[in-house]
């Protein structure tokens, strides 16, 4: 390591650092341009429509500049610790959420086109890009600093991004919880940094882990608990686990559609990605700290119950998503939790996650385009949407079904994977209750998706009127269904591609 | 051949839910050929069975490897089991085709729906990988769901999230067990024959075994999980619950020999004590199933509702099924496969006369009212097809149902006499209950009065439909077919029955 390290040093310029961050560069010069250019046509009092569609055409090809940057040259693997100018090399494979978060974040500009809360798209998509750069960073930072920096610039982008319908009160408020919730939880996280520095005595996540390894073998265990707890609650709050998930419910009730897509899924790979990072480090110390796995453990099992059975109460679709994703951060915190036990492969843990995130989008984007037509994501404003509008109400089976866990669909294999992963990793007593527990639940949730499918296809409808939706959104809704069915039907599809990132 | 029954049977849903909505006729004559074609295959599929005499390794048809990580294999394969069940499969299929022809609303959902499920079904049975059959296993309950919420009658919404809730749950249990075994037996092979192969130790067989068996039968409607049934079946419509009856308890049946038996047989070793002279989980799964066929014989007696009568009943004769598991003997088994496919034919014939012959041209099913009507003048073709379906079910010599009660009669005496005791109170009540639905429904002695005369003359029932004949003729030639040469399925069940309790490959 240290040769490498050496070797690595020498060799770093500022050319070296430019190629390295050459992702984040395209995305935040994307950014600008959006800016300039939608300025430019606000001026020339151009069509709103036109302005939103191409602010979000540039966006997404900033995307795919980015995207290059992270597949081709020989870089691939490598990023910066910006604080103190050196080097490093990230965990194998991580530049594999790059490329999720990316996507993602296509995917979501994309359905913007359709979208008409903000005469601002300009503003809106650069923002958009911003914070998916911050997400970029976070997922590969190695380094306390950039990781908080990183972190700092994703949430700043959603505070934004979830105030952004500056018309509808619901977003302002949805704006301010995210934000008082936030701005507490990154005063925990970094609380819990600030220990580790002080034990460690730096901030590289390799450094931290042998000074905490020291520390903990030499009577600092006490300190090095508050250090995890503290992680634990201000990431915790990111991935909207039980008991820190207040904020979502509203969150994703308040944002607008796109806003509350991003951060259900963007947000969420790159606070999963960073929980990776973490737990992998440490769990680098075999046998003495198996506090961080049974925090995991504790936040998971909360996570996955309480998410599960207050969405059987829910009577808004968003609301009810919202619940639905913190019993899924449930699941995955659970494969995380056996993951940092042994370090193995996070390759299921990943795989979770990414499907999550693409099926999500999907759901938004369908809520988002009820929403618009019948101005309310109550479950009722689904009723006889099979014959409003076939192809959508087609997609939200596919995508329903598939974060129900029903197979051949790609959601069945995610809990399938992880499950089995998990049992792998620790069959014991122990393991086999919580994946029982989780399988348990899944079952429960089927109930709720049900409840809006229900309304999509069994329940007579109240008003036959078609809904229309945007060309570009129903393309993208199929994409992601067709994905979504493919995937499910081929799992080795997506998984012998993650495991090409770890090789 | 036999995988084409799935493959078919997806790509018609498929295509049958692009169908135009406003032409139901193609989408039915399309349903209608789709299930003929699957029939076609799986009677030629179950016919070349003949020329592979005695085998002892089910004939693989395909083996790809599916998820490479985990091991699952994309194995379809067949033994004499598989193919009597895929069998009974597209003869129910065509039938339920047959007996949903005057369905009009939104049809080409209907049928999509209704294939999609018959090929999870055909796939069940032909998965040679314990999770292929899994993902098929759970294929089948979506489309239920839909079946009955959108296209049932009495409280279809409640009886279908019932269903679905029940079989969610069921299958739950079923992949708590699959992952525990998988992960205990460490194999890179997920195929049944590898893992039945990989020793799974004895004291995890004891705890795992009931989980997975018990998941199973739940949607085999054991005693006491069997709500969903007649709940389910009463709300389902008419092709829905012959399906019901007629396929997917079988699923259930099914995955409990295969999976349950199959991958651990010393599940049913003996615990070691005796509890409430109960020694081992076999005993206690026995004298569940016998409950099951004393319990659903004596609910069906009480029924007012005709269609529930058929619903208990089917309870009852799928507590044979599971007695006849558990007897672990050979004709105890050969009985139960046997009285599967019984079963499948016999309650999808009543299913159909309840539900689509009187139900849809009397809009009622209320023996109180359906007395006064005189449907045995009214409706002779229904009240004939009645007493003859209703005979086959009371297990009268000559029908399917008498030999393959009677193997599991036998089986059963062999392993315990009280088993057969006990369970004959339930083939007397069984006699009852039919005899009491037939003179209920159909040659009530109740006088109408002038009144409903009248009513009767202005009101004359809708004429009995081709495809309602061809569809009775059906199932009525293949329960006396099956009755009378009983060989004609049992060489094939014989020796896979054989093959699998010798503990061997699957």
């Amino acid at each position: 390591m240290t040769e490498r390290t050496a070797f690595i040093e020498a060799a770093m310029s500022y050319s070296a650092i430019f190629r390295a961050t050459l992702p984040e560069t395209a995305l935040e010069v994307a950014a600008l341009l959006v800016l300039v250019v939608d300025l430019v046509l606000s001026r020339r009092k151009e069509d709103q429509d036109d302005r939103t569609t191409l602010a979000a055409v540039l966006g997404v090809f900033g995307c795919a500049a980015s995207f290059w940057a992270v597949c081709a040259g020989g870089w691939r693997g490598w990023n910066i610790d910006a604080g103190l100018l050196r080097p490093y090399l990230p965990l194998a494979g991580h530049d594999v959420y790059q490329v999720a978060i990316l996507v993602l974040t296509a995917l979501t500009l994309l359905l913007l086109i359709d979208s008409e809360f903000t005469r601002n798209p300009g503003e809106y998509v650069s923002v958009v890009l911003m914070a998916a750069a911050g997400g970029l960073i976070v997922a590969t930072a190695f380094d306390l600093l950039v990781i908080f920096v990183g972190l700092e610039l994703l949430s700043l982008g959603l505070y934004i991004l979830t105030a952004f319908a500056k018309q509808s009160g619901k977003s302002a408020e949805a704006a301010l919880k995210y934000y008082l919730f936030g701005g507490m939880s990154a005063a925990f996280l970094l609380f819990g940094f600030s220990y580790l520095y002080g034990i460690s005595g730096s901030t590289n996540l390799i450094r931290v882990m042998r000074g905490v390894n020291y520390a903990g073998a030499n009577g600092g265990a006490p300190l090095i608990l508050i250090a995890f707890v503290m992680i634990a609650a201000g990431l915790g709050f990111k991935v909207a686990a039980v008991p820190f998930h207040f904020w979502a419910p509203d969150t994703y009730e308040g944002a607008p559609a796109p806003s509350a897509a991003f951060i259900a899924s963007v947000s969420k790979v790159a606070s999963f990605a960073l929980l990776i990072s973490i737990s992998s480090t440490l769990c680098w110390t075999p046998g003495i700290f198996t506090a961080w796995p049974r925090i995991l453990t504790v936040l998971a099992a909360a996570s996955m119950v309480l998410g599960n059975l207050a969405a059987l109460a829910q009577s808004s679709v968003r609301r009810l998503l919202a619940y639905s994703a913190i019993a899924h951060a449930g699941y995955i915190l659970l494969g995380l939790a056996f993951y940092s036990w042994t370090n193995v492969t996070a390759e299921p843990v990943f795989y979770y996650i990414v499907t999550y995130g693409l099926t999500t989008i999907g759901a938004f984007g369908v809520v988002g385009v009820v929403e618009r037509a019948t101005g309310s994501d109550k479950l009722d404003s689904f009723l006889g949407l099979h014959k409003r509008n076939p192809l959508l109400a087609a997609v939200l089976l596919v995508l329903f079904l598939s974060l129900a866990g029903i197979p051949p669909l790609v959601g069945f294999w995610a809990k399938f994977n992880l499950f089995a992963a998990v049992l792998a990793v620790g069959a014991g007593p122990v393991s086999f209750t919580l994946v029982a527990l989780a399988i348990a639940f899944s079952a429960v949730s089927l109930y709720y998706y049900l409840q809006v499918l229900k309304r999509a296809y069994v329940m007579p409808a109240v008003d036959e009127t078609p809904i229309q939706a945007h060309p570009v959104t129903l393309a993208v809704l199929l994409v992601i269904a067709a994905a979504v069915v493919v995937l499910g039907c081929f799992p080795a599809l997506l998984q012998s591609w993650i495991a090409s990132f770890y090789a | 051949m036999l995988p084409w029954t799935i493959y078919i049977s997806f790509a018609g849903a498929l295509v049958s839910a692009l169908c135009p909505k406003d032409k139901p006729v193609l989408a039915r004559w399309f349903a209608l050929v789709v299930s003929v074609a699957g029939l076609a295959i799986a009677v030629g599929g179950y016919a070349a069975g003949f020329s592979q005499p005695r085998q002892v390794f089910p004939q693989v048809f395909i083996d790809a490897l599916w998820v490479p990580s985990m091991g699952i294999h994309f194995l379809l394969a067949a033994d004499g089991i598989s193919r009597v069940l895929v069998l009974l499969t597209g003869i129910a299929a065509v039938a339920g085709v047959l007996f949903s022809w005057n369905v009009d609303l939104r049809t080409n959902q209907f049928f999509a729906f209704y294939l999609a499920l018959i090929g999870g079904v055909y796939g069940v049975f032909l998965s040679g990988d314990l999770f292929l059959l899994f993902v098929f296993y759970e294929i089948a309950i979506v489309p239920k769901y839909f079946l009955i919420a959108i296209w049932g009658s009495t409280r279809r919404e409640y009886g279908a999230m019932k269903l679905a809730l029940y079989s969610f749950t069921g299958s739950a249990m079923v992949l708590i067990g699959l992952l525990a075994a998988y992960v205990t037996a460490g194999s890179h092979s997920t195929a049944l024959a590898a893992l039945a192969n990989a020793g799974l130790p004895v004291r995890f067989q004891m705890w795992c075994f009931p989980l997975v068996f018990v998941g199973f039968a739940i949607l085999a409607g054991m005693w006491p999980f069997h709500t969903w049934a007649p709940t389910g079946h009463v709300a389902a419509p008419t092709a829905a619950s012959m399906l019901l009856a007629g396929v997917v308890m079988k699923l259930g049946a099914y995955g409990c020999l295969r999976v349950g038996i199959g991958l651990f047989p010393h599940g049913l070793d003996s615990w070691g004590f005796t509890l409430l002279g109960l020694a081992s989980w076999r005993d206690v799964f026995a004298w569940l199933a016998v409950i099951g066929i004393v319990y659903g014989a004596l609910v069906a007696l009480a029924q007012t509702d005709f269609k529930f009568v058929i619903g208990y009943s089917s309870v009852s004769h799928m507590g044979f099924v599971l007695l006849g598991l558990m007897t672990l003997n050979q004709i105890g088994v050969d009985g139960a496969v046997l009285q599967m496919f019984s079963h499948g034919i016999i309650a999808g014939l009543l299913f159909a006369i309840v539900g689509r012959v009187v139900y849809d041209r009397t809009h009622t099913r209320q023996f109180a009212e359906l007395g006064p009507m005189h449907l045995s003048r009214r409706l002779p073709f229904a009240a004939w097809a009645f007493v003859f379906a209703g005979v086959a079910s009371m297990g009268l010599p000559g029908f399917s149902g008498f030999v393959a009660e009677l193997q599991v009669l036998v089986g059963a005496w062999q392993a315990n006499p009280w088993w057969t005791i006990v369970s004959g109170i339930g083939i007397i009540v069984g006699v009852a209950y039919i005899w009491r639905a037939l003179q209920k429904a159909f040659f009530s002695d109740v006088l109408p009065t002038a009144h409903e005369l009248e009513a009767e003359q202005h009101h004359k029932l809708a004429p009995i439909t081709w495809p309602e004949i061809a569809g009775v003729v059906l199932l009525g030639a293949c329960t006396l077919a099956a009755g009378l040469y009983p060989r004609i399925l049992l060489d094939q069940i014989e020796p896979a029955v054989k093959t699998l309790l010798a503990g061997g490959a699957q």
